[in-house]
């Protein structure tokens, strides 16, 4: 299960809408299974079909969930014409098994959010939830 | 000269869970050896058996993304942070 804190998940969401018509991408922190922060990074790839996350972005997002105690949880991405399921890109290149992977489609214009954890090439969908 | 290496996630099994280790050279790439010889199954996650950065890694020391500077090579000092960090990636 995934729980996303309110304010990380709005602003996650608005970072996808924002980020139209590219893809849209960026990281999620907290403790356990409970993101709190939203850090939205530059998709460096620019396309509409593909991201990769600022790996500055990255960096500096690292150091403040530090800072605060957090940890990466995760990462979000969004697609713009497609519905919310990793596609064999986004497995093939999941980098952590232990992140969730979270995706934003907007394909239907209204977002759909959907978590996923990927292993070895496997697609688990889990629960989100919100936080209150 | 020692340096603070912060190991991300998913990396940090084969560190017995360090989210940082303090590994000691005068390059990038003599602590990512000394590293490996630390931690033997780091071994090919970082660098490949060629002896190149792989390429779904990035390395930063302090701000600076390593490939902008003189990759492997690049010197550090005490204090340096040298982080690495993963290539998050993907797309349709």
């Amino acid at each position: 299960m995934l729980r996303i804190a309110r304010d990380a998940y709005g602003e996650m969401v608005a970072h996808c809408w924002a980020g139209l018509p590219l893809e849209a991408c960026g990281l999620l922190a907290g403790a356990g299974d409970d993101a709190t922060v939203c850090y939205p990074t530059a998709n460096v790839a620019e396309s509409a079909l593909v991201y990769t996350v600022d790996p500055k972005g990255f960096l500096r997002a690292d150091r403040d969930a530090e800072a605060r105690g957090l940890t990466i949880l995760g990462v979000f991405h969004s697609h713009t014409h497609t519905a919310a399921y990793p596609s064999p890109t986004d497995v093939a290149q999941a980098p952590d098994p232990g992140w969730h992977y979270v995706l934003v489609s907007l394909a239907d214009g209204v977002p759909a959010v959907r978590s996923y954890r990927i292993v070895g090439g496997n697609i688990d969908e889990e629960p989100v939830v919100l936080l209150r | 000269m020692s340096v603070e290496v912060r190991i991300p996630t998913m990396l940090r099994s084969h560190v017995a869970g360090a989210a940082t280790v303090a590994v000691e050279g005068a390059t990038i790439r003599e602590v990512v050896d000394h590293l490996v010889g630390s931690y033997p199954s780091l071994a090919g996650q970082i660098v490949t058996p060629e002896g190149a950065l792989h390429k779904f890694v990035n390395v930063y020391l302090n701000d600076d993304d390593i490939r902008y500077l003189d990759k492997l090579d690049t010197k550090v000092g005490d204090g340096d942070t040298v982080s690495i960090l993963p290539a998050v990636a993907g797309g349709a």
